[in-house]
Order: C-alpha cells, then sequence, then structure tokens
C-alpha cells in the first residue's frame, strides 16, 4: 500500500506534442482515484508514467516516498489491469496469475495460497484451468484483476478495463471492481473516459482536459460545484445546459438572467452579492437537466418559472427527457415520466435556480 | 399482408435463391477445374520420378510401352543408393549442414525480429526493411564475391562454409516473417509482462515464442527449404565427396560423362525428398497459418 505523487509531471512526444502538461496530483493511501476526460486528454499517458510504460519528460512520479521516475516497471510494485485484458494466451488462468509470482520465485505453495484467495475474491476458481480464449468477456476481465491482486502491490492501475464489456457486464463488473476495492483497499489509480464510472467508483475523480488537470475532488463536489464550464458539462448525464446570458437588474431590485427577450430568469437572493460584480456583463448560464423540470413547487424561494417551446420528447421508463431550443442553443430538460407534454407545444417549467451555475464567457471559469 | 404480395414476395426471394446457388456452383466448378490443373501439374513429375525409379535401366531404356507405367518394379535403384557409402555421406552431410543453419538462423532471426518489432529503438523501422531488401538480392549475384570471402576463410571445398552462408539465405526472409508475427501480438501483453516483473529476454522466452510458435514453424520450415534444396553455392564451393551434400552429390556422381543413371537418380531424388515430405505433413497446418498472419499483419 502506498501514496502516490505527481509533481509537475510532462510528458512530450517528438515534434514537440505534450500530451500532459505539468500536472500536480497527490494520491493517499488506499484512495480510490478515477482520472477521467475526453479521449487525447493525457489520462491514460499519466496512468502508463505511472506504471513506467512512458518516460516522463518533466518532472516527479512518486510512489511510496520514492521518485520512481528512473525505476523500472518491475520494480514499481504495481499492478495493471489493461482494457483488453491482455492475459497471456498459452497460460491457463492459474499460469497467468502466477506468472508474476513466479517470475519473483516466490515458493509453489504461497504461490497456489495467494491465486486461491484471489480467486476466490473474484469468484473465478472454477475457470483456474482453463485458457483464456475459453473465458468471456467479464471472466477475462476477472482474470485480470485476479493477476493484480495476487501480487499485492503497493498500487492497483486500471487502463479502461471496462471499455470493451457490453453494457450490462459494465455495470456488473464497476460493482465487482469496488468490492474488490473495500476488500483489499489497495491505493488504485482508474482510467476511464465515462464519468458514470468516475463517479460510482472513486473517491476522488481528476478531470483532465488537453493536458491539464481541471479539477480534482469527490464525485459531490464536482457534481455541485464544478470550477470550470469544461467539468460542468462532462459531469452528469445529459450533460448541463449552457446558454448564453446577461445579469440584468431584476424588477423587484435583485439580479436576474437574461437569455433573451422571453427568458428572463430571476436570480435567488442569497446569490445576488455573488453575482453583483458581474451585472450588465456576457456571461454563461448554466443549469442541469434535472434541475429544470415540469412545474410545481409554485412560491418555494429560487424556484422559478420558465415556458419553452418543445422539440423533441424522450420517454425513457423512468424519466422522459424534452429537448427545446433557445436561441439555437440546445436545452434539455428532465421531466415526469407521465408527463403531457407534447413536441411543438409550450411547455411550463420551473429552474431550480438554487443550482444554477454562472460562467465566464471567455475563461469558462466559474463564479 | 394479401396473398397475392405475400406470392410476390416468395417468387422473388426464390429468384434471389436460386441465382445465388448457381452463382456458387458456378465458382466452385471453376475452383475445382483450376486446382485440378495445378494438381496435375505439380503432381505428374514427382509421378514420373517415382515411376523411374522403380524400373530397372534395361526398362527405362527400352524404346516400347508406355514411360509412364512399370512393367517388372524393382527396388534395386534404392537398394543400391541406402547401401552406397558417398550417398550416405550426402545425406549426412545435407542432415548435418541444415540442421545447423536451421538452428543458428531461427536464434538469429527471432532475436532479430524481437528486437526490430519490440525495442523500438532509432533506425529500427529502416533497419526492417532493409533486413527485407537483402533477401531480394539473387545468390547468383553473389557467389562470385562469396567465393572470395569463402576462399580468404580458407572454407572452399568445406561444409562448414554453407553453415556459414545459408543463413545468409534464410535470415532475412525469417527474419521477415517474425517481425509481421510478433508485431501482431498486441503490445499490451508485453507491457503486462514488464509489469508482472519479466526482463526482456524472459518476455522473448516466456510469452512471445510460445505465442509466436506457428510464425517460428513458418519460419523454420522455410529455413530447412533454403537449406536442403540449395545447390548453387553447394556446385560452386564443394568438389570432394565427402563434403557434397545432397543436391550436387546426387548429380556429380550418378551421372558420368553423358552416362545418366536415371533410375538411380530419381530414386535419390525421391529419397532426398523424404525429410521435406515428412516435415511439412506434420507442419503443414502451422505452416498457412503462420505465413498468414506474418502477410496480414506485418
Amino acid at each position: 500500500m502506498a501514496e502516490v505523487s505527481c509533481r509537475k509531471v510532462v510528458k512530450e512526444y517528438d515534434g514537440g506534442v505534450q500530451a500532459v502538461k505539468g500536472i500536480d496530483l497527490d494520491i493517499a493511501d488506499h484512495e480510490f482515484v478515477v482520472l477521467v476526460g475526453p479521449s487525447g486528454c493525457g489520462k491514460s499517458t499519466t496512468l502508463r508514467m505511472i506504471a513506467g510504460l512512458e518516460e516522463i519528460t518533466g518532472g516527479e512520479i512518486w510512489i511510496g516516498g520514492d521518485v520512481v521516475n528512473d525505476v523500472p516497471p518491475r520494480d514499481r510494485d504495481i499492478a495493471m489491469v489493461f482494457q483488453n485484458y491482455a492475459l497471456y494466451p498459452h497460460m491457463s488462468v492459474f499460469d497467468n496469475m502466477a506468472f508474476g509470482l513466479k517470475l519473483r520465485k516466490f515458493p509453489k505453495d504461497e504461490i497456489k495460497r495467494r491465486v486461491d484467495e484471489a480467486a476466490r475474491i473474484l469468484d473465478i476458481g472454477m475457470l483456474l484451468d482453463r485458457k483464456p480464449r475459453a473465458l468471456s468477456g467479464g471472466q477475462r476481465q476477472r482474470v485480470a484483476m485476479g493477476r493484480a491482486i495476487v501480487r499485492n502491490p503497493k498500487v492497483f492501475l486500471f487502463d479502461e478495463p471496462l471499455s470493451n464489456l457490453d453494457a450490462k457486464l459494465r455495470v456488473q463488473m464497476r460493482t465487482e471492481i469496488k468490492k474488490v476495492h473495500q476488500t483489499v483497499k489497495t491505493t488504485t489509480v482508474y482510467v476511464t473516459h465515462d464519468q458514470v464510472e468516475a463517479m460510482t467508483l472513486a473517491d476522488r475523480v481528476v478531470v483532465m482536459n488537453h493536458g491539464i488537470i481541471e479539477q480534482v475532488g469527490t464525485p459531490q463536489e464536482l457534481y455541485h460545484r464544478p470550477t470550470s464550464r469544461f467539468v460542468a458539462g462532462f459531469i452528469g448525464s445529459p450533460a448541463m445546459n449552457f446558454l448564453p446570458c446577461r445579469i440584468d437588474e431584476a424588477a423587484g431590485g435583485g439580479l436576474s438572467v437574461r437569455v433573451n427577450d422571453a427568458v428572463k430568469i430571476a436570480i435567488p437572493a442569497a446569490r445576488t452579492s455573488r453575482y453583483a460584480p458581474f451585472k450588465g456583463k456576457e456571461m454563461v448560464f448554466g443549469i442541469r437537466p434535472e434541475h429544470l423540470t415540469q412545474r410545481r413547487e409554485e412560491g418555494r424561494p429560487g424556484f422559478e418559472p420558465v415556458e419553452l417551446l418543445v422539440d423533441v420528447l424522450e420517454p425513457m421508463g423512468m424519466e422522459t427527457m424534452a429537448h427545446f431550443f433557445v436561441d439555437g442553443a440546445p436545452v434539455c430538460a428532465r421531466l415526469d415520466p407521465a408527463t403531457e407534454a407534447a413536441p411543438e407545444a409550450m411547455l411550463a417549467l420551473t429552474a431550480d435556480m438554487n443550482q444554477m451555475h454562472l460562467m465566464e464567457k471567455d475563461s469558462g471559469k466559474v463564479v | 399482408m394479401s396473398a397475392t404480395t405475400a406470392d410476390h414476395a416468395r417468387t422473388r426471394a426464390s429468384t434471389r435463391k436460386n441465382s445465388l446457388h448457381k452463382q456458387r456452383l458456378w465458382a466452385l466448378w471453376g475452383s475445382y477445374a483450376a486446382l485440378s490443373v495445378f494438381v496435375i501439374i505439380f503432381l505428374v513429375p514427382p509421378f514420373y520420378t517415382l515411376m523411374t525409379s522403380l524400373k530397372s535401366s534395361a526398362e527405362i531404356s527400352a524404346q516400347n510401352g508406355s514411360p509412364w507405367v512399370v512393367n517388372h518394379p524393382t527396388l534395386d535403384n534404392f537398394w543400391y543408393l541406402i547401401t552406397y557409402p558417398n550417398f550416405q555421406t550426402y545425406y549426412i552431410n545435407s542432415v548435418l549442414v541444415t540442421i545447423v543453419t536451421v538452428a543458428v538462423s531461427m536464434v538469429i532471426s527471432v532475436l532479430a525480429a524481437f528486437s526490430l518489432a519490440r525495442m523500438g529503438f532509432w533506425g529500427s523501422q529502416t533497419l526492417s526493411t532493409g533486413v527485407f531488401l537483402t533477401y531480394l538480392v539473387p545468390p547468383s549475384l553473389l557467389f562470385i564475391p562469396l567465393f572470395q570471402i569463402v576462399g580468404m576463410l580458407g572454407l572452399i571445398n568445406n561444409l562448414w562454409c554453407l553453415i556459414l552462408l545459408y543463413p545468409t539465405l534464410a535470415v532475412p526472409f525469417c527474419t521477415w516473417i517474425m517481425i509481421g508475427y510478433f508485431s501482431s501480438i498486441p503490445k499490451e501483453l508485453d507491457e503486462a509482462a514488464l509489469i508482472d516483473g519479466a526482463s526482456y529476454i524472459q518476455i522473448l522466452t516466456k510469452i512471445f515464442i510460445p505465442v509466436a510458435m506457428p510464425g517460428i514453424i513458418a519460419a523454420t520450415i522455410f529455413a530447412f527449404t533454403v537449406s536442403w534444396g540449395a545447390f548453387l553455392y553447394p556446385l560452386a564451393y564443394l568438389y570432394t565427396s565427402n563434403q557434397m551434400v545432397l543436391t550436387v552429390g546426387i548429380i556429380s556422381d550418378l551421372i558420368r560423362g553423358d552416362v545418366f543413371q536415371w533410375g538411380k537418380i530419381m530414386a535419390a531424388c525421391l529419397l532426398a525428398s523424404l525429410p521435406p515430405i515428412v516435415i511439412y505433413a506434420f507442419l503443414m497446418d502451422y505452416y498457412v497459418a503462420g505465413l498468414t498472419a506474418g502477410a496480414t499483419k506485418g
């Protein structure tokens, strides 16, 4: 078990392309940290640098109190689970899991004890004699995790381990990974582009974009208090609605978000002082679909009425997503499944402005 | 759907099915015809060889009767060769040269292919293309300059000159096959092994060689064929019976002036073909799989 730290870590490829641009990150012992971001954001490169599979161009990586920049992967005491499982095809499940221990010259009975224990945790005891080609995707991924567990390493590294699985199996394996972490408590760094995976698994989520860390925080922090428009848009499904707006003085003396002549929404009194410096400025108004619902709770502070023309309805069973266009910008609202809304008709909505976000137009910084 | 529409749909489907069936039938007939021609062209010479090897010299030189039929089969030609000391020497020499050539070629090409395909050092791409280009230089261009080198080394009329020269023919192509095969192994496999604690040599011996066994067998068969069937180099560099290999031994020993001992020559050819036939028969599946993988992934 160990803590992992990145200090001003840079990865520059031939031709001067910087995949990682000087990131700082501290991961505590036993912590489960998920690196999330779109393709090409540098999350896998960061993980591979921690693993020692990529050379570090600048900065330092610490594992368990030691700088490991020049330490080869085998001496870092880490284990990694790959997206395509990377099981040795000519070896049985037992041999796959025992390979690392055999190379480290563990006694035979100790190898057997550890493999059996990992197989018990992952419920793959009956597969130990099979070759990887005789396993399903989920079983293969379990074996890959088993190979990591038997080594009892300081750090687990997961590189998009669920991306090759179908949706149902992905949810199931997500739970298993969480269960395994709760059992073995090894420090874990997990890379994914799936924000749902990130939110459900992580103690802390690291959102990366263009080689930098946009924000680090607990899933709740990222969801409720994003610091940038990128994070606000990346976390949450469906994504947050963004509308260009101006902060105006409201009739009653407070402030309001003016999207256009038809859409003006009052800002709650509790936020007036926070947004006062931006009065008269062009900003971006952000509100999540779940905070834009069918009209109800009239009169509650912060719940403001809005009327929009429905473009498309998407019934999902447990909810119905309604899509609108406001000055060309797409807007999504989460409605009750029993809604009587109809396409191309006006719909009375309530915006929970207590959950609104306001961003600077150019920098995208949440104010 | 009304009954008429359903009938139409059924008719359309059946016409389509029939037309597909016909096309497939034609394709099959075409394939069989082409393959039959191919099989005849390739099997007639060995058949003729077999027939001639079973004839006595008198029957071979007789003007009457069909050359394709043996009237009085005899194993005399085979027996003569098996008990003929020179032929035994050629056979032993061929086996020795081939075993050493295959071993040396495979060690060099597997190591070269692994480093070129996986170690990703500066210039590795250019080097691997260069390796293949050397294969394109015909041996007939090289044997005169090589004569100088072999002479300088004092290996003219010495079996070991073949062991030195054959790998120059086998290694480039074997390396090329192995580069293709090694490249088709997912990169994550060696990364997983690296993290598991393997050194590069362990990755090669414990992961790559077992996984790439079909490719290795394909390359081994190629090296074997090159060494077993080479004619030009032994003809150019060897001239005494005790150093000769089968390919040149057969013609230099069994053709005396203008006397061709056809029965013995044919029997010798068949005996010389035995090892390749046995090896091919056992390893054909691997050979095809190996060549295909190398071709598509390289």
